[in-house]
């Protein structure tokens, strides 16, 4: 079986290449051939890989131009393997994930204070149960074309974490981390559904944005974009 | 660079710690190999154990009661008392932080039954309980502002001498994976967070790839002692071809484990070790080992066992709901790691540890379901609070210039070992001779044999090494350096499993089938002097 992929190193000097390898390996996931390659004909191709079951999230590459874990990802013939778009790339298939993991940070994906004594009935905790199935895999950013061209959109994983809290019964500070997303946050997805296509565990982060911007509506926030087309906020219009 | 408290590793453990200790004040920093959220504790999937009693009667005592029966002579009570007392206490606080939990009907956190638990006693979410705790403790390091560098690979543990000539530990030297340079982080404790040793027996075992004994091997090598290193738990039900793990609570939900000729032939919720024995020797006798949970029907499976369903499906192109899942028994979890007192310090002056890669003697010869996230959370606490407590006390100098040197020196001579003999052969042959005659059952002739061949391993390391060159992100590097440590730990795993003349939980001699309790109710301790080998039994 043969695969194909795009190599990069920036030592000694900056190179980029597509390198084709063949590999004696059938029914083999992703990573299975990744390791293959790597054992026993070229041990400098470089990539990232963790608890080869899909729940680590180290392993998210392209294939075909689409995000896949390697881990989960059957190989067919001629596949071209790339890394994560929208994110620096350290070296062939590895990425800094740092820029991402930070907007976690941005985002205030945390419980605002330690609860107690809160009964979380079933109906409650499956509010959010998908949503805290998130591996941080990093594919969502890399399929975002709203993160491509505003590398200060706050992005999918971190947005869909912002649900998780704020739908937790839990939660006490639900008004100051709607507030907190209104800029680069829910009003600037186009609501494409791109990250949902590549999310290896079933999340919309289109459809949790959507949730967030019904419940900024009901906490009277508007759509900071329509605002500044309309002008004011008399709702007069300006032409 | 200097903190109060330096962490290395960024699991479960490792974060219950930097909460901890940041709660008591001082600076911290956690530095981990990867990212946090992709460590092990992600794939811990069956539950945490506290006697809640939500869901059927329970005390603390038949905690206790379980856990002792499960370590066959080898626990300390007290510890083991201290774990399931603080259990309630564990779980209300990951509750307070916001673990989405599964619930029961009356809003109470659900339970279920786990191997050699006397009551359903695991706390739960679905089958992703480890990824749920461990992403609910990052966000929680992250509205604290906790410091956590990433990619960073722990070479060794800085100890400096105070005026008595007594070693203090002070720091860790580390390897920046992104530049390829050698760092140093210093602080006034440490606390090893860094996971267990199961890859030694590399596709033999459940665990994820960087599971190879760091910590461990840095921390006798900086002057620790390590106890009990011979016992290593074998999961019984892991997918026959890729090693990965299917939960215990697929049989604590009635699921059966049953022959080719279809026959049942063991309790499936016995302890680990027994029920790994039970299928290693249908393996032995030529039998395939199936898993069947088909009884128990779509819905159920969809709602409780999500993952597994995924996982045998894309990994053993097997539907759980219609097929029997193939499994095997493969190294899951390593009981033995570094020897703590009871404040998590280690025999270092300054040097803490948590989770897997400690030993705090609860698990004894053989862990119980359930008890590994527990303990991460008891002991993170317990490590996290006196690391703190001992670094606001901290008084003396720190030194590192004559460790960076060192270190830069290892680095630099590891690219220029020879490379005739292709290290990853040797992994994969190491981890092979391990799964087959130091696994689920052992004797003294296989022992030798293995012995022999790590002591040779040692000797040709000289002439392996990477083959990349390179300084940037060089994963080829890495791999040889945590193939060293596994090296490293082989030969006292070796040792003490030769050493130990019985059987005993995990550690199962087929030469010598019974347990001995006059002669090997004890640990077996190790350490090193002049970078000799020493090793014992110990109270």
């Amino acid at each position: 079986m043969r695969v194909r992929i795009k190599r990069y190193t920036s030592e000694p000097e900056l190179r980029e290449a597509i390198l084709e390898y063949e590999v004696d390996l059938q029914d083999a996931t992703l990573l299975e051939v990744l390791n293959e390659i790597k054992t026993k004909q070229d041990a400098s191709l470089s990539y990232a890989s963790g608890c080869r079951s899909s729940v680590c999230g180290s392993c998210s590459v392209r294939v075909n131009a689409k995000e896949v874990l390697a881990c989960g990802y059957k190989v067919q013939e001629g596949d071209l393997i790339e890394p994560l778009k929208n994110v620096p790339v350290i070296r062939d298939l590895i990425v800094d994930m740092d820029k991402s993991y930070a907007f976690n940070q941005k985002a205030k994906t945390w419980q605002n204070s330690l609860s107690q004594g809160i009964a979380v009935t079933q109906e409650d905790e499956k509010r959010n149960e998908i949503q805290s199935d998130c591996i941080l895999c990093g594919s969502c950013y890399s399929a975002c074309p709203v993160y491509a061209v505003n590398e200060e959109f706050l992005g999918p994983f971190a947005l869909t974490r912002v649900w998780r809290y704020v739908s937790d019964i839990r939660e006490d500070g639900v008004d100051a981390k709607i507030e907190n997303i209104q800029m680069n946050g829910i009003w600037d997805c186009t609501l494409c559904d791109a990250c949902t296509m590549v999310c290896p565990q079933g999340i919309s982060s289109k459809s949790d944005i959507e949730k967030l911007r019904s419940k900024s509506a009901q906490l009277g926030f508007m759509d900071t974009n329509f605002g500044n087309f309309s002008g004011g906020f008399d709702g007069s219009p300006m032409f | 660079m200097r903190s109060d408290v330096l962490i290395i590793g960024a699991g479960g453990a490792g974060l219950v710690a930097a909460l901890h200790a940041h709660e008591a004040g001082v600076k911290v920093r956690v530095i981990t190999k990867d990212y946090p959220t992709r460590s092990q504790t992600s794939m811990a999937q069956g539950g945490i154990n506290a006697a809640f009693g939500n869901v059927g009667k329970d005390s603390v005592e038949a905690h206790v009661q379980n856990t002792l029966k499960s370590a066959h002579g080898l626990a300390n009570e007290e510890a083991v008392r201290l774990l399931c007392e603080e259990a309630p206490r564990a779980v209300e606080w990951l509750d307070s932080i916001g673990v989405p939990f599964s619930r029961t009907k009356d809003a109470k956190i659900a339970q279920r039954t786990l191997g050699g638990a006397s009551a359903p006693r695991a706390c739960y979410a679905q089958d992703y309980t480890g990824l749920k705790i461990l992403h609910t403790l990052y966000d929680r390091c992250l509205a604290c502002g906790i410091e956590i560098l990433n990619e960073r690979y722990l070479l060794n543990f800085i100890s400096n001498k105070d005026e008595y000539e007594k070693p203090y530990a002070c720091g860790a030297t580390v390897l920046n994976m992104r530049t390829g340079e050698v760092e140093s982080y210093e602080s006034a404790s440490v606390i090893v967070a860094t996971g267990g040793y199961s890859r030694i027996f590399a596709k033999h075992s459940t665990n994820a790839v960087g599971t190879t004994g760091d910590g461990i091997a840095a921390a006798i090598r900086a002057g620790a002692r390590l106890s009990d290193m011979e016992f290593i738990q074998f999961h019984p039900t892991a997918l026959k071809n890729s090693s990965i793990l299917i939960s215990e609570s697929a049989r604590g939900a009635g699921g059966y484990l049953v022959n080719s000729k279809g026959e049942r032939f063991t309790n499936e919720l016995a302890p680990r070790d027994e029920v790994a024995r039970a299928i290693h020797n249908e393996i032995e006798k030529g039998e395939d080992v199936f898993l069947d949970i088909r009884h128990l029907g779509e819905a159920f499976i969809n709602e409780e066992l999500p993952q597994e369903r995924k996982l045998a499906r894309l990994y053993e192109n097997v539907d759980p709901v219609y097929d029997l899942i193939p499994v095997k028994p493969v190294a899951h979890y390593t009981m033995g790691g570094i020897e703590v007192d009871k404040n998590s310090s280690s025999k270092l002056r300054g040097l803490y540890a948590a989770g897997e890669c400690a030993n705090h003697k609860v698990h004894g010869a053989n862990r119980l379901g359930g008890n590994s996230l527990l303990e991460l959370v008891v002991f993170g606490r317990q490590a996290g609070e006196n690391a703190a407590a001992y670094a606001k006390k901290f008084t003396h100098t720190i030194d590192a210039s004559l460790q960076i040197k060192s270190a830069q020196n290892f680095i630099m001579g590891v690219k220029y070992f020879t490379n005739q003999i292709d290290f990853y052969q040797k992994r994969e042959f190491m981890g092979n001779i391990f799964y087959n005659n130091a696994g689920i059952s052992r004797d003294e002739m296989g022992l030798k044999a293995v012995l022999g061949a790590v002591r040779q391993i040692q000797k040709e390391l000289p002439f392996m090494g990477p083959k990349d060159k390179s300084k940037v992100h060089n994963t080829n590097l890495i791999e040889f350096i945590e193939f060293g440590n596994m090296v490293e730990l082989s030969e006292i795993i070796l040792v003490c499993a030769i050493s130990r003349n019985e059987s005993r939980g995990a550690h199962f001699r087929a030469d010598l089938p019974n347990e001995n309790d006059r002669a090997y109710k004890a640990h077996t301790i190790t350490w090193k002097e002049d970078s000799v080998l020493c090793a014992d039994f110990m109270e």
